[in-house]
């Protein structure tokens, strides 16, 4: 089948989402009202709350939301043949994902712009905001510890990558410098940046850098894995405009030339799908599609991380009510189109279906190398660019999105762990240093701990990050469904996918549980059990607070 | 260039500076306000008995920081005024 079908199935079953779908869910459930003063205007102070344009705002929603996460996911999940990957990708994002971003978005407007965290604590009850903090925690924990594992890969198999992927550092390093002393407009830095950039991956492939197989008893992998943590909690420490900002800047624009790259070389190349629709040979050892399929692909379909970046950012910037439907819906539609040319490089970006089979050996496997390898081929057919450099493209785009979520990660879980200090009156936690330190080392114990002594297996944890991730999500969820229950209006349109998404996580975790068992790998199942209790507390959290909330007459409000 | 065009790459110009610090705004404000805080501090840092070779100059500075003041002592967490000579509140 040609990938063009599959794309122009996908984009405009979302357009349609976007466009009708979206539509009642603002004015009938959410009933998003113009008028409504938002606390952008409300409590306009220059710097938290300040009314932005809509298209700037979904500009930077969708560049935080979109990282290596929805690339990832479904670039594993096509082991089970392309059609469940695409079916769960489109349908979540219409009915799951914009359904939940904008109504974080909405939830947090009409409390003044409260995090979802605290909206926890307030609309359900402070038991289920320990939960929150806890789930938080693992989130962050389980997603630097992978993105390390990824990005060694990644440099290990495209040793071209790496020139132009340190590189791109030190191009961002120049650009805030130029951008924070305004030496020079950003209109030019932004031009003379993406030029930078992209000589540096025009070398990469001629100057490839490896690692020695072995340094001090460490392999490649292992090393590269250090480095990216020991570059990560630097650039945690670093004020934000030295490094962050520049670098946030430039992955936003690559993110767009990336994907405009992606879509339009499918269109001209045409390349056909050539992994099975569902496949029924899968590799020894993978586990059965359902649950696992809805907690492999979080990022993509459907993510609690989201919420965060709506309620404590973007909704403080809300300049009308009703944007809550284009900041937050079409950021889900730009993620889910980001998963989707992720499904489309991986089962259409390789000759053969035996090519396709000898990268998907097992579960976990393929990921991004297969979206890499895949997108180039797809890359070099229709623009008729090197396949080396487009690789290198690819590999820069996936590592660059990884490594900035793993030191904004860190950033946060030393923010998370400084508070604990304070809580618990531990003076020496409450400084910088110490708390990264103590985030990287509980990174490093998981990626190596999951992964043996090179954390080459890393990835195993992807599936127990991806439900974590939707135990967020429905937190979120159920603030948002018991403030509909309160208003008198109907729930069903988040309790629905709320409660979907419990069943399947808590089956998820139950089904790995097994196999963690079966295997003998008492450190996965520990870290299984220590999420699946998290699950059961959020599932109680929900039932009790559900109850109350259907028990107690509607409010005025 | 055409008005139009000109007022089109203006008004993208101004857009594209929005998306590059929106974000950060807070960040970059408070360490803003850190640094001024700083400030503040040297400038006032005699009254506090802390020798300041400088105070010959920064003296000149205390009345154009008086309006300051108040807001930077409540937010190193003294409710009232630290100095006895020196009061605003």
């Amino acid at each position: 089948m040609s990938a063009i079908v599959l794309l122009l199935l996908g984009l405009g079953g979302m357009a349609a989402g976007y466009l009708l779908y979206s539509r009642f869910i603002a004015t009938r459930i959410y009933k998003l009202d113009p008028n409504f003063r938002t606390p952008a205007h409300e409590y306009e102070d220059g710097v938290d709350f300040v009314p932005t344009n809509r298209f700037v705002l979904w500009g930077h929603h969708f560049t935080s939301v979109a990282g290596a996460a929805p690339i990832v996911g479904p670039a594993i999940a096509v082991i089970w043949g392309w059609l469940p990957a695409f079916l769960w990708v489109v349908l979540g994002t219409v009915f799951f994902a914009g359904v939940h971003d904008s109504g974080a978005l909405w939830a947090s407007v009409r409390n003044r712009a409260k995090s979802v965290g605290s909206l926890t604590g307030e609309v359900v009850g402070r038991r289920a905001r320990t939960v929150f903090m806890i789930v938080i925690f693992l989130v962050l924990l389980m997603v630097n510890a992978v993105f390390g594992v990824v990005i060694a890969k990644l440099l290990i198999n495209n040793p071209g990558a790496v020139v132009p992927v340190w590189g791109a550092i030190a191009v961002a390093l120049v650009i805030g410098q130029l951008i924070y002393r305004r030496v020079i407009g950003l209109g030019v830095v932004s031009v003379v940046g993406v030029i930078a950039l992209y000589s540096l991956i025009y070398i990469g492939p001629q100057v490839p850098v490896e690692l020695p197989q072995q340094v001090m008893g460490l392999s490649a992998n292992a090393s590269w894995i250090l480095l990216l943590f020991a570059y990560a909690a630097i650039a945690s420490l670093l004020p934000v405009w030295v490094l962050l900002q520049p670098r946030d800047y430039i992955n936003g624009l690559q993110l767009f030339v990336g994907l405009i790259l992606l879509y339009g070389a499918v269109l001209i190349g045409n390349p056909q799908v050539v992994a099975p629709m569902i496949n029924n040979d899968v590799p020894a050892g993978t586990p059965s599609l359902l649950p696992l399929l809805f907690v492999t692909i979080a990022c993509g379909a459907i993510s609690g991380f989201h919420g965060l970046v709506a309620s404590g950012t973007s909704s403080k910037q809300l300049d009308k009510e009703p944007d809550a439907r284009f900041v937050g819906y079409f950021g889900a539609v730009g993620e889910g189109a980001l998963a989707l040319a992720a499904i489309i490089a991986a089962t259409a970006g390789f000759a053969t279906l035996a090519d396709w089979q000898a990268v998907y050996t097992a579960f976990g496997d393929g990921s991004l190398t297969a979206f890499v390898n895949g997108g180039a081929n797809i890359l070099a057919g229709g623009t008729g660019m090197d396949v080396g450099v487009a690789a290198t493209l690819l590999t820069v785009m996936a590592a660059l999105f990884a490594g900035t979520t793993m030191d904004t990660g860190l950033r946060l879980q030393r923010y998370i762990f400084q508070e604990w200090g304070e809580i618990y009156q531990q003076k020496w936690l409450t400084r910088p240093l110490p708390a990264t330190l103590l985030a990287v080392a509980s990174c490093l114990l998981l990626a190596f701990g999951a992964g043996g002594a090179d954390g080459s297996g890393g990835l195993l944890i992807w599936p127990l990050f991806g439900t974590t991730n939707q135990l967020l999500a429905g937190l979120t969820l159920l603030v948002i469904t018991i403030m509909l229950v309160k208003r008198g209006r109907p729930a069903i349109y988040t309790l629905a996918p709320l409660v979907f998404l419990l069943v399947m996580t808590l089956y998820a975790l139950l089904i790995q549980l097994k196999s963690f068992y079966d295997k003998s790998d008492w450190f996965l199942l520990g870290l299984d059990l220590v999420v699946l209790v998290a699950a059961l507390l959020v599932t109680l959290e929900c039932a009790a607070a559900l109850k109350r909330a259907f028990n107690a007459p509607p409010e005025r409000i | 260039m055409p008005g139009k065009t000109r007022l089109f790459f203006r008004r993208l110009g101004e857009l594209g500076t929005q998306y590059y610090n929106a974000p950060y705004r807070a960040a970059i404000a408070r360490a803003k306000r850190d640094e001024e805080d700083l400030f503040m501090l040297l400038v006032f840092a005699e009254m506090m008995g802390v020798p300041n070779p400088a105070a010959w100059s920064t003296l000149e500075l205390q009345p154009l920081l008086m309006d300051r003041f108040h807001e930077w002592h409540t937010r190193m967490g003294m409710e009232r005024s630290p100095l006895d000579h020196f009061r605003c509140c």
